[in-house]
């Protein structure tokens, strides 16, 4: 069976700007697969590869072993992507530009499927207004909805919930869970770690146009040695402790320790001074730290 | 539908939807033209020693208005969806270069076509016309448009600005159809502009279209379809090899 998209030695560069130098990936049909890093890591460029919006300089991708330019009919069929920029085309109604965009891939009799795509993302009641009497949010779902249409077997979201209100996120991605549920291959890319996080089995971080690290989500954190400390005292955190201090939230301190052989002696530090401890929490890292650590190391 | 047929579609229900601005701002500029010109010119000039003035413009001023929205459709199309980036929804399809060319391009026919039609509509109450070679008036008014359809897609895609496509459109196309001889026959022009006229493609759209209407043109309508015929496929030729290439569209 193929992997939903493969990656082999991709390179592509930009003028004076190497976006892409070398990238190596694949991603298994089923997947929920995040693709992480700073801006300018090449996260876009790399999606825009996939999409056949940008030609790789060397090497190839396939979806679902099509390749992207020798055989990008079926490439482009089996992928549906949804955009970083909000962009829409004012002239049509919702439902307009969703039969548009099913008919720009040759699906017919699309109507059930539209409505139920609109349904899922309630959109119905929207259905013959305007793109451009849209709000943002709505106009996001439009953009998501669009990706959908031709049914693709691998989507890929290009930061979807950027400038997104919670309450549309959650909804978004109560979505996108089912649409893997359902045997959907997802990739994402957001600057929300915590969203990264709980949703993708596997990562990938990018960094220059360069993978610099790729695992699971939970091999990922497991990288990461350090744990936190977060207390909140009575009184003036002992002078040893501060080169720890990692940060303060609140009214407590956060401090980073290597292991937990370090939160004995640092409680002991603080009973040594004389502080009265009045609230402490141990807070193990997350896809943030792990991000951190890597970008850092890379 | 296929992917090609729902973006010819898309192509003539964006022009529709705006069909004041697109079809009925031509119309208005195109029948002002004829009253003005028509009035003043009443009764000072014949055309081919037997044609009326205003009869005579009709068809270059049906022609004008084909070819200038013909071009005004593909350019401004593509250069408004490339600014505001939802050109990206055409481009991530299953859509062959070559079915997105003949898509704009038709979309541009049917446009020149529409306005084309709805001018000559619009003066025929007021100026008595003659149609004797009616595929001929058909074949011209398709190449012509055809031909601009493809030049305002090669203006859309070069154009990094709305601006470009107006410099392109006020500066080449413009002077091109006024200096083809849309208000005049070119035997009354003095010779070297007689033969300057020669190199204007345009030209020959309007002369054998207006063949079409009289009977009666400066050169052999043959001659002229053969001229226009190659120019499309010149055009055509040049944007098909763009847009395989992917220049400024995919990077």
């Amino acid at each position: 069976m193929p992997a939903a998209i493969e990656i082999r030695d991709v390179h592509k560069r930009f003028g004076d700007l190497q976006a892409l130098s070398g990238i190596d990936l694949e991603v298994s049909e089923g997947e929920f697969f995040g693709l992480l890093g700073p801006n300018g890591a090449g996260k876009t460029t790399l999606i825009s590869v996939l999409a056949g919006l940008v030609r790789a300089d060397r090497g190839s991708a396939r979806i679902m072993g099509h390749e992207v330019r020798a055989d990008y009919r079926a490439a482009r069929r089996a992928l549906g992507v949804v955009p970083q920029e909000l962009v829409f085309d004012p002239f049509f109604t919702v439902r307009e530009t969703l039969h548009l965009q099913s008919g720009y891939f040759g699906m017919r009799n699309n109507r059930a499927w539209i409505e139920e795509v609109m349904h899922n993302l309630d959109l119905t009641s929207k259905a013959d207004v305007n793109m451009r009497s849209l709000s943002g949010g709505m106009k996001r779902r439009v953009l998501v909805a669009q990706a959908l249409v031709h049914k693709p077997p691998v989507i890929v979201l290009d930061e979807p919930t950027a400038g997104v209100d919670v309450e549309l996120r959650q909804a978004l991605w109560q979505f996108i869970r089912r649409l893997n549920r359902d045997g959907h291959t997802i990739v994402l890319t957001t600057h929300y770690l915590e969203e990264a996080e709980a949703l993708c089995a596997r990562i990938a971080m990018l960094k220059q146009g360069r993978v610099v690290a790729l695992d699971s989500t939970a091999n990922l954190l497991k990288r990461v040695h350090h744990l936190f400390l977060r207390l909140r005292l009575q009184g003036e955190l002992p002078a040893e402790l501060r080169a720890l201090e990692h940060g303060s939230d609140a009214d407590a301190r956060v401090l980073r320790l290597k292991g937990y052989d370090d939160v004995e002696q640092a409680l002991a530090s603080v009973r040594r001074a004389g502080c009265r401890i009045e609230e402490m929490e141990l807070v193990q890292p997350d896809l943030e730290d792990a991000f951190v650590d890597v970008m850092r190391r890379s | 539908m296929s992917g090609f047929a729902t973006l010819l579609y898309k192509e003539v229900l964006r022009f529709w939807k705006v069909s004041t601005q697109t079809v009925g701002a031509p119309v208005l500029t195109a029948a002002l033209f004829l009253f003005i010109f028509g009035h003043v010119m009443e009764g000072r000039v014949r055309m081919y020693d037997s044609v009326p003035y205003a009869a005579f413009l009709v068809p270059g001023l049906v022609m004008m208005s084909l070819l200038q929205n013909a071009f005004a459709n593909s350019s401004s199309s593509l250069i408004q969806s490339k600014i505001t980036g939802n050109i990206i929804f055409v481009l991530l399809p299953p859509l062959a270069y070559w079915e997105f060319f003949a898509a704009y391009v038709l979309a541009a026919v049917v446009r020149g076509m529409v306005v084309g039609s709805a001018v000559l509509l619009v003066t025929l109450p007021f100026v008595e016309v003659e149609f004797r070679h009616p595929l001929w008036i058909l074949a011209f008014a398709f190449l012509g448009s055809a031909v601009l359809g493809a030049l305002g897609m090669m203006a859309g895609i070069w154009a990094e600005k709305i601006d470009q496509v107006a410099s392109f459109q006020n500066f080449l196309i413009m002077p091109l159809t006024f200096l083809s001889g849309v208000f005049y026959s070119i035997h009354s022009l003095p010779p070297f502009w007689q033969r300057f006229s020669h190199f204007n493609p345009f030209f020959y759209m309007i002369d054998g279209f207006r063949y079409g209407f009289f009977g009666v043109s400066d050169v052999h309508p043959l001659r002229s379809i053969a001229v226009v015929a190659a120019f499309l496929v010149v055009v055509s030729g040049l944007t098909l090899v763009v847009l395989r290439s992917g220049y400024k569209l995919r990077h």
